[in-house]
């Protein structure tokens, strides 16, 4: 008998997907794909709209990372009204806009490790789904899901203190921010009762980390070898190697930890990324041109973020850091799960991060914007929670945009996301004769430690669900799991 | 001296000049009856009807009737907002009024309209035009998807020589604004501002300004529309 299995509804990630599993007649995996129901509706609804639009409208292509596109589009628009790249704009506008960038790190990264990721490790890939939820994580682990609560309004007061508003703000401009954080909003992170202050979040996210520290030893099989793979791993750093989240050059290592892309400028991007259409995916394939199609393609997220950088800027992420590089002695680290480990030493460092800045007096006053001679082409890139997104617009000379492409995390991840899945499908439903919902849950799971933001991949307009179906050799179904 | 005179709206009796429209008056006792096509300087030609208010029964607009001795006139009730409502979901739905993304967003009057009546979705359906963006003057964008046809552009808008920097091409359902570009090819940043300013929605743009007034300390931010006339009366001490 052989069958084909499609799992859609993904649950628990952020939007809407299909994996299809098909078996041959000895019951083994014969293929398995993450299909994305992909609208690109966004890139042609800016043409024609005035640029500095773009920062504002692009965000709304997705409820779920709003703030990464708001920053990635002000980005290339600062290369546009003259202002240089990253540190061309005033220490006001490159550090309210930092600010709320690691508000928005924080509370992803919060969201993402409580909400989707702890029911797994609490109750287990195989746990009832009755209970297998953030519902079931409120119930059992009281403490855990009021920190998850907490901290993510921590990140969201940040992000309304710079953007505006906690979505879709208005904050970052071309060359710029359009606002100072008041006193009182600082004092109020600094100093806020119990435990809404960053000294309390600091310790929370330390907290959080040193919990999954501990899961991973007490489940070192699961977390270690659940779908590990090698690949290339691309990112940002700052120029010195340093992670940074917010600027940088563009750097990939393999494998090894050799580099295959070495530190270059952004603004070149598309001489060393392409983009592959396959016939039975509307979303596409990044790869490094260099490397070809079949080698090139990489990973993005926290994971290649500490595969990349050679340091974290902030103490405490420091020492995490190191800790985390000696596991993998020094080695890129191949472990998908490992995602997990490597997103909460960013949220301790993005916590460090506030904490430095929240203390910085540029940010209370200083000139906001800075302009110099306008040129019609620009590229934004950004580390956002969940990997480099890409951001690029032309304008003509009446200031309307007549081209803009961007390629998002979750893009960067398809190709990762697809072999996951066929990891996973081939480990835990080869020759089985009942596929379980636990079986079919686990490649949900691998899918999740990629936290990929389907919303935003397909440009879809707000959230949508996600399947998973089953399928023999002659395409009849199986089974199918939505929610 | 100007002859004064007295009218009662909503059941409250104030005082205005004789030669006053029923508006100016209002708004000189500090009442608030809404307005769009109205606008300071120009004199009113009544084309929104938004100010229609019922006088001695019968529905008038405030920005045009003078205001006579005795005059009974509904302005603040239930049967009166609701039809102020509907002209403001039917503008709505008449263009292309996307506030997301929209950089006049906390400064139109026609959203701050939309929050003070409590528009929740309009009863009309969207007729989604195809309209034009004219970007090509270099200091203003006139991006007329959002364009409500009030004309305080074309009538208040003027230069040194007293051209209209805006027109008005087709009639009725075609009629569409269109800026002058002779007119508009040198014009000052200041000019461009008060442009901008004079539209109550976000048609005409000056180039480059975006969203460059962070969200709270927008016109309509803190406080509704209106409230400017209707604070004016309470620090006036009456
Ligand atoms: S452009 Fe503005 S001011 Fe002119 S008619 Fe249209 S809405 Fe009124
Ligand atoms: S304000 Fe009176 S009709 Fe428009
Ligand atoms: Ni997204």
């Amino acid at each position: 008998m052989s069958k084909k299995i499609t799992i859609e509804p993904v649950t628990r990630v952020e939007g809407h997907g299909k994996v299809t599993i098909k078996f041959d007649d000895a019951g083994n995996v014969e293929q398995s794909r993450l299909h994305i129901v992909e609208f690109r509706g966004f890139e042609r609804f800016v043409q024609g709209r005035p640029y500095w639009e773009a920062p504002v409208l692009v965000q709304r292509l997705c409820g779920i990372c709003p703030v990464s596109h708001h920053l990635a589009a002000a980005k290339a628009l600062d290369v546009i009204v003259g202002a240089g790249t990253g540190n061309g704009l005033t220490p006001t506008g490159e550090k309210m806009r930092r600010l709320m960038h690691y508000g928005q790190f924080f509370q992803s990264h919060v969201l993402h490790f409580f909400h989707l990721v702890s029911p797994d490790l609490l109750f287990g890939v195989d746990g009832d789904p009755a209970i297998r939820n953030v519902i079931g994580v409120a119930m059992k682990h009281k403490d855990l899901a009021v920190m998850g609560v907490m901290m993510r309004k921590f990140g969201q007061e940040i992000i309304a203190a710079t953007a505006g508003k906690k979505i879709h703000g208005t904050g970052a401009i071309p060359g710029g921010i359009n606002k100072h954080l008041s006193i009182a909003e600082r004092d109020s992170f600094l100093l806020g009762a119990d435990p809404l202050n960053i000294d309390k979040m600091i310790e929370w996210a330390q907290a959080a980390l040193d919990f999954l520290k501990d899961y991973q030893k007490k489940n070192t099989d699961f977390i270690d070898n659940f779908s590990k793979y090698d690949s290339n791993y691309l990112s940002l750093v700052r120029k010195d190697g340093a992670l940074d989240l917010y600027h940088g050059v563009l750097r990939a290592v393999d494998a090894n930890g050799k580099k295959v892309l070495n530190d270059v400028d952004y603004q070149e991007y598309d001489k060393y990324i392409s983009e592959e259409v396959r016939s039975w995916s509307y979303m596409k394939f990044p790869y490094i041109i260099d490397q070809g199609k079949e080698k090139g393609w990489y990973r993005v997220g926290p994971l290649a973020r500490l595969n990349t950088a050679d340091f974290i800027p902030t103490p405490l992420a420091q020492k995490e850091f190191e800790i985390y590089k000696a596991y993998t002695n020094g080695k890129p680290n191949n472990m998908c799960m490992h995602n997990h480990w490597a997103r909460l030493i960013e949220c301790l460092h993005a916590a460090e991060m506030i904490k430095v800045l929240l203390n910085d007096p540029d940010l209370l006053s200083g000139e906001l914007v800075t302009k110099g001679t306008k040129t019609n082409r620009g590229v934004g890139l950004i580390e956002a929670p969940r990997g480099t997104l890409f951001h690029h617009y032309e304008i003509n000379e009446n200031d309307q945009i007549t081209k803009a492409n961007l390629i998002v995390s979750t893009t960067n991840n398809n190709e990762p996301m697809n072999r996951s899945v066929n990891n996973v499908a081939k480990s835990y439903m080869n020759g089985k004769d009942t596929i379980t919902e636990g079986m079919m849950n686990a490649v949900e799971v691998a899918i999740r430690a990629y936290d990929p933001c389907l919303s935003c991949a397909t440009h879809a307009l707000g959230k949508m669900p996600l399947e998973v179906t089953l399928l023999d050799a002659n395409d009849n179904l199986i089974d199918r799991k939505r929610s | 001296m100007s002859e004064i005179i007295k009218i009662v709206i909503d059941g409250k009796e104030i005082e205005a000049t004789k030669g006053q429209t029923i508006l100016q008056a209002a708004v000189n006792n500090g009442i608030y009856i809404p307005t769009l096509c109205a606008f300071d300087g120009i004199k009113p030609k009544a084309s929104c009807r938004l100010c229609t208010v019922k006088v001695n029964g019968r529905a008038m607009t405030a920005c045009t009737t003078p205001a006579t001795e005795g005059m009974e006139i509904e302005n603040n009730t239930a049967g009166i907002n609701e039809i102020r409502k509907a002209i403001i979901e039917a503008i709505f739905v008449e263009g292309n009024h996307f506030c997301p993304s929209c950089e006049k967003s906390g400064n139109c009057e026609l959203q701050a309209l939309g929050y003070r009546f409590m528009m929740m979705v309009p009863r009309f359906p969207y007729s989604f035009p195809q309209r034009p963006i004219d970007a090509t003057n270099p200091k203003l964008l006139l991006d007329t998807n959002r364009c409500i046809l009030c004309l305080r552009c074309v009538r208040g808008l003027k230069d040194e020589n007293g051209k209209s920097l805006f027109a008005i091409k087709h009639r009725g359902v075609h009629a569409e604004i269109v800026m002058d570009h002779e007119v508009c090819a040198n014009i000052s940043d200041e000019m461009a501002q008060k442009a901008m300013n004079t539209c109550p929605v976000g048609v005409i743009i000056k180039k480059e300004k975006g969203f460059d007034e962070a969200i709270g300390t927008r016109k309509f931010d803190k406080q509704p529309i209106g409230h400017e006339i209707e604070n004016k009366f309470n620090q006036g001490g009456n």
